[in-house]
């Protein structure tokens, strides 16, 4: 049988693998928002914790930083696949189980990309609220604002401003970052039961980007058209990633003096 | 906790350093002549020269590494004839050859954009001065240009060299038993990754603050009458 061309082998549909390449690109779109979100909860609080006046928040905050800006994210996310199953298979046995039990890759892979994004995410943070000036939160206060309120009305738009263009940054960096899961072989299933006089069951199972072009690459044996396809999802990502924050700084400067 | 284990640990991690540090420093060191040669074809009058570097850029920058590294390892086995013919099969067959082309490329990419930017903060009151005191071509970018482009770019460069540091423990999956590669090997036989986690760690960890404590000498050393604090130093600045 002679290879196919490159057209062939990227048909929409069950001859050709654009459909699953397609799905893959989201799949890395859905872990990378996932991973951010859950770095934007860890960088919060990690960052509350640098900003405050006590000493154990800041040293506990300072050696998060260090630690997961200082390590190779892909020993972060063995960490989180073994240790993580580790722990539950630990705890299960506990309750009488028996064997190995696996977490599943989605949460953990997430997990070890907010880790690792959170503490770059902490340093944007906590500069951008450090941007704020010292005057607005005074006059804020002055006028009664206190807590809650005082984020929501003057801290937080301030700093959703000032931290953006770092956030674009963290973005990128997490965009790429979500690579990392192929090698631990993030899947998510998806099953579909149709009730009717039978129940129906289908799985689907889709891969991240990398991890699909691997597979395909494998099944065709023509692993170049499937990574140099990889590249381009990719940069269609990244592309319109720098677009969509380019717009987001011009909102949030909107009404601003512009230097 | 087992002392016992993270010994051994740390005494089968310790071998992957050699690899690891030679992957980095190799890949630093030739990346940055490609990344000097792409800064000077971006600011080439010849547009075509600076299409090239700037696709270059656009590609490597826009894109994981590890998917960098998949296409040359595993996606140029697809033109091995081609290959074999050129004579360059040994090259693209050896996985230590492909990490280290893939590493220098992308960091190439990133350098490029570190040496610019330095370049472009060269203040052009200073260039004209010395075009005043007759210097051209070379002698102006020995003694006048490199000069503050490099006080400008080391502070950046130094972070981008810690990234490479790290992103080198990508090469474990195609096979290289670096760091990572061990720490991964031993989780499989052991699944203890905590333990693993905390020895691999403290390694990269030792081996960053080296590096940081070095190139922080080496910016003291290139530019003793600046300040610290009035330098550009960009917090949580990221490329990769």
């Amino acid at each position: 049988m002679p290879p196919k061309s490159f057209f062939e082998l990227m048909q929409w549909g069950p001859q050709g693998w654009l459909d699953e390449m397609t799905f893959a690109t989201g799949l890395t779109l859905a872990v990378a928002i996932s991973g951010f979100l859950f770095g934007l909860v860890f960088g919060t609080i990690a960052a509350m914790g640098k900003l405050s006046r006590r000493a154990i928040p800041r040293r506990l905050a300072d050696v998060y930083t260090t630690v997961f800006r200082g390590v190779p994210d892909l020993l972060v996310i063995y960490l989180f696949y073994f240790g993580g199953s580790a722990m539950v298979t630990a705890i299960a046995q506990k309750f009488g189980a028996q064997g190995f039990i696996g977490l599943p890759g989605f949460l953990t892979g997430t997990l070890a990309i907010g880790i690792v994004s959170g503490a770059y995410q902490t340093e944007v943070i906590r500069g951008a609220y450090l941007a704020v000036p010292p005057g607005e939160i005074d006059a804020a206060r002055a006028f009664g604002m206190s807590g809650w309120r005082l984020l929501r009305r003057i801290i937080g738009p301030q700093v959703l401003r000032y931290g953006l263009p770092g956030m674009g940054n963290i973005w990128q960096l997490v965009l790429k970052e979500s690579a990392l899961v192929a090698v631990v072989g993030l899947s998510v299933y998806f099953y579909e039961v149709k009730l009717g006089d039978l129940v129906l069951i289908y799985e689907t199972r889709f891969s991240d980007l990398l991890r699909q072009a691997h597979v395909a690459a494998g099944s065709t044996r023509q692993p170049f058209v499937f990574y140099i396809t990889a590249v381009v999802f990719y940069l269609l990502l990244t592309t319109a990633s720098t677009w969509a924050f380019r717009r987001a700084e011009t909102w949030a400067t909107r009404g601003l003096r512009q230097v | 906790m087992d002392f016992t284990f993270l010994y051994t640990s740390f005494l089968r991690l310790i071998v992957g350093i050699p690899l690891t540090l030679q992957l980095a420093f190799s890949s630093i060191g030739l990346g940055l002549v490609l990344a000097i040669l792409l800064a000077a074809m971006m600011r080439s009058r010849l547009l075509p020269l600076a299409w090239i570097a700037d696709g270059f850029v656009f590609v490597f920058r826009g894109t994981p590494l590890l998917v960098q590294v998949f296409l040359i390892y595993y996606g140029l086995g697809q033109f091995r004839p081609y290959l074999d013919e050129m004579g360059v099969w040994w090259f693209f067959r050896s996985p230590y050859y492909c990490a280290l082309l893939a590493l220098l490329l992308n960091t190439a990419a990133y350098g490029a954009e570190i040496v610019r930017g330095g370049l472009q903060s060269v203040p052009h009151g200073q260039i004209e001065a010395a075009r005043a005191f007759g210097m051209s071509g070379f002698t102006l970018y020995r003694r006048i240009i490199a000069p503050i482009a490099l006080r400008q770019a080391l502070p950046a460069y130094g972070n981008e060299i810690i990234l490479m540091i790290k992103a080198t423990s990508l090469v474990s999956t195609i096979t290289l038993m670096e760091v990572t590669g061990l720490a991964h090997k031993i989780i499989s036989e052991t699944f203890r990754a905590f333990e693993v986690f905390f020895v691999a760690g403290a390694i990269y960890l030792a081996i960053n603050f080296t590096v940081t404590r070095l190139i922080a000498l080496a910016e003291h050393w290139i530019a003793p009458d600046l300040d610290q604090a009035s330098r550009p130093i960009e917090v949580g600045k990221l490329s990769h």
